[in-house]
């Protein structure tokens, strides 16, 4: 059996029927000890109350509960609605930010935001043109604004934050657009940047130092994130912190992925590309570098390694270690010692003919060579796509099965690359793809993973990808959506359905649970269609291009006749 | 990293040809280049503005081709991808913003559009948007997509971009 310990959110006392951070915890575990909604009763929930958020793109944020409030934050323009528990979400106040139009050029995927987090009072969470605002949770009064990024060279955040030891940690979008990536600190009480650490250039500006202890060999010299680059492409060579943050107390460590180098087109940039698409552990205080790992040296495929890192302690061959568990998009679950990132084990989870393993002894994947892309021509069955086998759907660990929930989607591409010219504040891509479905013809899954038996243990199908996020309780309970709308309740053992809801749009929110003033337990998720896999949908694309949204489309033509857009946020409780 | 920054072309034709008739109007912000292009159909007391002229490329297969390289070298691609869009709209379909004529897509390059389409102002002359305008129309399907429009006849492209404005 497994001997799981979770990692409780450091320093801040969250009542556990509360919901303070998109992830529901710094480990990142998105499991809550709430146990009303049970196996037994799951099939007799229903909506409670609802509220619409107004607006028709993608809503792949979090809710969060405080107190008796919650809080929802919508895509652009990135509204921050308050909602009174007590009296059936009945709006409280709403909060502003106004972020410029043109931001909406910039993002590559859909207007999306992934949510907020509290911390002292606050409701903190970034806006799509690059501020990071934190409004007071009571009135709604802004309490400050700081400009983090520039649009103007491509910048966007999407993320949502994390605040650990005070600090609140920030990262940019823009992999897309030839932006420096970077991850920022910023002081929870003033909004003032404490660090910046980049993704790529030299040791200096990558907070890289005396501490930086990486695993393996070939991330160990001098200034690599400029050596491992043509001259100057480090400057415009991507590694944004989109994704997910997690922290352990007890280490002392921030663990960030990185996004993907860019262009996509690999043969612009030869070499390592580092730090892109790999995962940083950092210092809380100071940002420096404590290890590295990169789980796509020099990427060839747009696999963003910003997928979440889930903390977790698990009896690992009769020793208990201290782990990351992280669903990588290049189709491996890795597992990390989380002290020196070393790599445990990476097993394949999904399709994939990219590769044929990852390489323990160096960490590197074994690329299989008539996959790798060449310009002018077209490369067929690549997978998993650019997507990966899993994007920034957020997956949840629960310590009573020991399992890991898994949404992802099962997709393949055609991928031709040619030159691109970069103009700041434009896409910096050469690539056009067209995704298809993977073996099958479903195009997402919903699965549960075993790290410790390191395989699969159920899986249910679906039409389209799984683009929700999840969520598991200590009932034994998982959800999620599906992007034709339906809301789902597992089995979390057996991945028997024991529920669904049809909502009114298409669903890539992330869910969350909770308690609500009448000590009774609350499911809620938005609905709301769109994100890089709905954006034939969230930005009505003409399917007759397969190309659309870098190619995204290809895969989701029959989407429009299975949903329309729409925002909307369900709440769910038992009768 | 290439820098384009070049001086203002001359006026566009099209803009000598509608400046009578213009000069009747409130003068906006002088952008040096753009047509007064109507953005509604709507006109109050029933007057509608004087219909904006062709594209003086129109049916010009060279145009054509220069346009779809120089839609990608400036990574209109990017966002709009072969017409079906991604981050900004799909140019291919039959809903326009902004206009289909070739002068309100002329204005919606060098202008700009306030939910994240750039001004291309700086970037492109003249000659170079009527040549994506051209490519851009033809991704539906519009008059321009090589074949002569029925306007070609009486107005030559060639005299269009010559004529200096008053
Ligand atoms: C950075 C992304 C981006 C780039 C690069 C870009 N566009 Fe756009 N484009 C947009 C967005 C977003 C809109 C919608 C603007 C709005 O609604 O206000 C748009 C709108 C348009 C429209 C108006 C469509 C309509 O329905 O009226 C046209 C035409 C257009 N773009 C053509 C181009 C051309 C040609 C280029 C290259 C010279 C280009 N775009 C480059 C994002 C971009």
């Amino acid at each position: 059996m497994t001997a799981a310990l979770l990692i409780g959110p450091a320093g801040s006392a969250a009542p556990e029927g509360e919901w303070h951070m998109a992830a529901k915890n710094h480990a990142n575990t998105r499991y809550s000890a709430l146990d009303q909604i049970t196996i037994e009763n799951a099939g007799r929930l229903q909506p409670a109350w609802t509220f619409s958020t107004g607006l028709v793109r993608g809503h792949e944020a979090a809710p969060l509960v405080v107190g008796g409030t919650m809080y929802v934050v919508t895509p652009y323009p990135n509204i921050l609605y308050a909602l009174d528990l007590a009296r059936n979400g009945a709006l409280k106040w709403k909060y502003e930010p106004k972020p410029t139009p043109s931001s909406q050029g910039v993002a590559c995927c859909d207007v999306v935001n992934r949510g907020a987090a509290y911390f002292d009072g606050k409701i903190i969470y970034n806006t799509l043109d690059a501020h990071t605002v934190a409004v007071d949770a009571k009135s709604g009064r802004e309490v400050w604004k700081t400009k983090v990024g520039d649009i103007n060279r491509g910048e966007s955040i999407t993320m949502a934050p994390l605040v650990a030891k005070g600090k609140v940690l920030v990262g940019n979008s823009g992999g897309e657009f030839g932006v420096r990536g970077w991850v920022k600190a910023l002081d929870a009480g003033s909004g003032s940047v404490a660090w910046t650490a980049y993704n790529t250039g030299p040791d200096r500006d990558v907070l890289i130092g005396p501490e930086f202890q990486p695993f393996y060999e070939s991330d160990r010299g001098e200034d690599l994130g400029v050596k491992t680059w043509p001259p100057e492409a480090w400057r415009i060579g991507g590694g944004t912190v989109w994704g997910w943050i997690s922290y352990d107390p007890e280490l002392d460590l921030l663990y960030h992925g990185t996004g993907n180098p860019g262009p996509w087109n690999p043969e612009q940039r030869p070499g390592d590309n580092k730090w892109t698409a790999g995962v940083f552990a950092r210092r809380p205080d100071t940002g420096a570098a404590r290890w590295f790992y990169q789980w796509s040296p020099h990427d060839l495929y747009d696999y963003d390694g910003i997928n979440e890192n889930i903390l977790v302690d698990l009896e690992w061959e009769g020793k208990p270690r201290k782990v990351i568990l992280h669903p990588e998009r290049n189709g491996y679950i890795y597992v990390l010692d989380r002290a020196t990132g070393e790599v445990l084990a990476a097993d394949p989870y999904a399709y994939i003919t990219t590769t044929t393993k990852i390489d323990l002894s160096t960490g590197r994947p074994v690329h299989v060579e008539a996959k790798k892309p060449k310009l002018g021509e077209v490369v067929r069955d690549i997978a998993p796509a650019a997507p990966g086998a899993k994007d920034w759907q957020p997956a949840a660990y629960s310590p009573r099965t020991g399992l890991l929930y898994l949404p992802h989607q099962n997709l393949r591409m055609d991928q031709e690359v040619m030159e691109a010219n970069y103009i700041a504040g434009t896409p910096f891509v050469g690539a056009e793809v067209r995704m298809y479905a993977g073996p099958g013809g479903h195009r997402g899954e919903f699965e549960a993973w075993d790290p410790i038996a390191r395989r699969e243990v159920w899986q249910i199908k679906e039409q389209f990808p799984v683009w929700s996020g999840t969520v598991v309780t200590a009932g034994d309970v998982a959800f999620y959506g599906t992007m034709d709308g339906w809301f789902k309740a597992v089995n979390a053992r057996s991945g028997e359905i024991l529920w669904e809801f049809k909502c009114g749009s298409g669903i890539i929110g992330q869910p969350i649970t909770y308690l609500g003033p009448d000590q009774r337990q609350y499911v809620a998720v938005l609905s709301g269609v769109g994100g890089w896999a709905g954006a034939v949908v969230a930005g009505q694309l003409d399917p007759r291009d397969g190309t659309g949204a870098l190619g995204f489309v290809n895969a989701m033509k029959d989407l429009p006749h299975h949903t329309a857009r729409g925002g909307m946020l369900y709440v769910f409780r038992l009768p | 990293m290439r820098k384009f920054i070049r001086p203002l072309a001359c006026l566009a034709a099209l803009l000598a040809s509608c400046s009578k008739e213009a000069r009747q109007f409130r003068a906006g912000p002088a952008t040096g280049r753009a047509p007064a292009i109507a953005q509604s159909e709507l006109f109050p007391g029933l007057t509608a503005p004087p219909a904006s002229g062709p594209n003086p490329y129109e049916g010009n297969a060279h145009a054509l081709a220069e346009g779809r390289r120089l839609y990608r070298w400036f990574n209109c691609n990017g966002c709009h991808f072969n017409g079906g869009g991604g981050i900004g709209p799909p140019l291919m379909d039959d809903q326009w913003i902004y206009g289909s004529e070739p002068a309100n897509v002329f204005a919606t390059i060098v202008q700009g559009r306030p939910n994240g389409m750039p001004s291309f102002h700086q970037r492109l002359n003249d000659q170079q948007v009527w040549q994506i305008v051209a490519y851009v129309r033809s991704l539906g399907k519009l008059p321009d997509a090589g074949k002569p429009p029925q306007r070609a006849s009486e107005k030559s492209a060639a005299r269009d971009v010559k004529s200096d404005p008053e």
